[in-house]
């Protein structure tokens, strides 16, 4: 296993293609942006700089301005931060979960992993969207209650392929040789199981990141996610939702948002360096 | 029918009855261990101590919270779904009418993107690594990495800004004649099954990719049959299974879906009473919807199982 690994490390490397390159720089613009948006906006976000609302696009606002003539450039920049922020802690505690019990699970075995694979199939079989719903409206909306009702939605679904993964390394000779050597559960996970599922691991994390960036558009889109006067994409959708009937600029330009961040993750995992994608077939 | 399947059919249907349970427990606690006082909150703020402490123990809610659990499963499963806070009306009547609404949406939609899907996944399977296979792929992921509310928006924009085919907003409270109807369900029926559609056209070319790399599909390429007959005569009868599963699970989007459309273009429907009751936070009657919302997504699961299983050649005679 290692010495094919890292033979085929010499022979393809890290080397990307076009595709997912571009998805790369596009989801590292956003990055960017999420950290730099108060010094790169154009104009304060809250500030009116506009008598005319849903204004057109212009040298002046490029993205036009939105439903009280606020600039449009700036809110969807700034609304990088929330939905990025947002979408990255959630996804990230819902793996660093769902990847450490599966793997727990996994190599433990028994009654252990019997009571929890049952348990978090129940939870999984939660419709996420009318959770995020139910829970918003019993304890309101604020960024933790999203990142943790998020989290707890997703991390069941990382728990069962991270499982299935380190099901199957757990049955391989060297983690055998390695409970022969008389190394403990800790030991096995970290050294044997980890680093073996390691690439799926990332791809999966990817596509989850995709799916909780559509739910948290859609709970502020039904406003019940990023509360005003800060706003996410999904929100600054929500708001001027008004203008749609005349197609300004302020209506799309957010969506367009999503769906760049969104279809990009989906171009970077489909083309990943053959070195991860090797090991996630 | 052998004992094999009867007992796969027995485990499933006992999943899901735990499912169920976990879910209702998960939906009770969620919206029942929140700070507050309901019986004051209902009575107002003038309200006597002696009041709210009638209406507290009408309401069981001096007891332990698993013992109101009990009741309200309990009332659940005789039809009780208890009284709206918002308007003192029967849940079960509010439910009832924006149910059949729901329910049409859904099926006017499964009956347009069901034969539109398996045809584009179907054909898309067949000329696999084709310029046509491509672009379907490429229409099936940027629709799924799109949120909902982007595609009713961009419906809109199409069919109701630039082309002034349909009207942006549909109120289905006068309707009369077909051709209102139609217009009338036009958009929320093409955004959803633009949405359903897409994750259907993707499973479903999974399912019979998986069956044309099997041996036997091997075997009929080896001995001349053409690609036609290979796809419809061989790989076909075998991904029938897969497919319907694949639907069954496709069409449990539709409940995601169904949520932001009805928002979006005001359809009364049991997903529009709901958001309409978080925003009251109005908890029996979200309880409700949650519910029927769970029941219908397991419902889905259910069916996409058991076809599963009996579409398994080799449990059927042994």
């Amino acid at each position: 296993m290692t010495t094919t690994a890292s033979a085929r490390k010499g022979r393809f490397g890290w080397h990307m293609n076009a595709v997912g390159i571009i998805g790369a720089a596009i989801i590292l613009f956003w990055m960017v942006v999420a950290i730099a948006a108060p010094w790169i906006s154009p104009y304060p976000v809250g500030q009116i700089v506009d008598f005319d609302y849903y204004g057109p696009m212009s040298a002046q606002f490029w993205l036009g301005t939105d439903y009280l003539g606020r600039d449009m450039l700036s809110r969807v920049l700034m609304g990088a931060r929330y939905t990025v922020g947002i979408s990255l802690a959630a996804v990230a505690i819902a793996c660093f979960v769902g990847v450490t019990l599966g793997m727990i699970a996994a190599v433990v075995g028994g009654w252990f992993d019997a009571i929890l694979s049952r348990f978090l199939d129940a939870l999984n079989s939660l419709p996420s969207l009318m959770f995020g719903l139910v829970v918003v409206a019993a304890v309101g909306s604020s960024m933790t209650v999203l990142v943790l009702t998020i989290a707890v939605l997703y991390a069941p679904g990382s728990y069962r392929f991270a499982r299935a993964l380190a099901v199957n390394v757990n049955a391989m000779d060297f983690v055998t040789v390695a409970r022969a050597r008389g190394e403990g559960t800790i030991y096995t996970i970290r050294e044997e199981i980890f680093p073996n599922i390691i690439g799926p691991v990332l791809a999966d994390f990817g596509l989850r990141f995709v799916f909780i960036v559509l739910l948290l558009s859609g709970l502020s889109f039904l406003g019940l996610g990023v509360q005003p006067p800060n706003a996410d994409w999904g929100a600054l959708v929500r708001e001027n939702i008004g203008g749609l009937s005349f197609g300004a600029p302020a209506v799309i330009m957010p969506s367009i948002a999503i769906a760049s961040l969104t279809i990009s993750v989906n171009m970077l995992i489909d083309n990943l360096p053959r070195r991860i994608r090797d090991r996630s077939e | 029918m052998n004992a094999l399947i009867a007992r796969l059919v027995a485990k499933r249907l006992g999943i899901m009855l735990i499912s169920l349970l976990v879910v209702a427990f998960a939906v009770f606690f969620a919206t029942e261990l929140l700070p507050g006082d309901v019986a004051q909150i209902l009575l107002g703020q003038a309200a006597t101590p002696e009041a709210v402490a009638g209406l507290r123990k009408s309401m069981h809610l001096d007891q332990p919270a698993f013992l109101r659990f009990l009741y309200w499963l309990g009332g659940l499963l005789t039809g009780d779904l208890g009284r709206s806070y918002a308007n003192n009306r029967e849940v079960a009547d509010l439910i009832a009418g924006r149910l059949a609404n729901s329910l049409e949406l859904a099926f006017v939609t499964t009956l347009f993107s069901v034969p539109i899907a398996l045809t584009l996944g179907i054909t898309a399977a067949m000329f696999r690594g084709s310029t046509y296979d491509r672009l379907v792929l490429v229409f099936t992921v940027s629709v799924i990495s799109i949120p909902e509310f982007m595609v009713a928006t961009l419906a809109v924009m199409i069919f109701a800004v630039y082309l002034k085919w349909l009207p942006a907003l549909s109120v289905a409270s006068d309707v009369e004649g077909l051709g209102e109807l139609l217009r009338i369900y036009a958009m929320p029926v093409i955004t959803l099954s633009f949405v359903v559609s897409a994750q259907m056209i993707r499973m479903t070319r999974a399912a019979v990719i998986d069956t044309l790399d099997t041996a036997y599909v091997e075997m009929a390429l080896l001995k001349g049959a053409s690609r036609r007959r290979i796809v419809l005569r061989h790989a076909l009868p075998n991904a029938l299974g897969p497919i319907v599963n694949a639907m069954a699970l496709s069409l449990s989007y539709l409940l995601g879906g169904v949520i932001i459309v009805e928002t979006i273009f005001n359809y009364p429907g049991v997903a529009k009473l709901m958001v309409d009751a978080v925003s009251t936070r109005d908890l029996p009657l979200i309880q409700s919807c949650a519910m029927i919302f769970c029941v219908s997504y397991l419902l889905l699961i259910l069916i996409a199982d058991l076809v599963a299983i009996m579409a398994n050649p080799r449990l059927r005679n042994q």
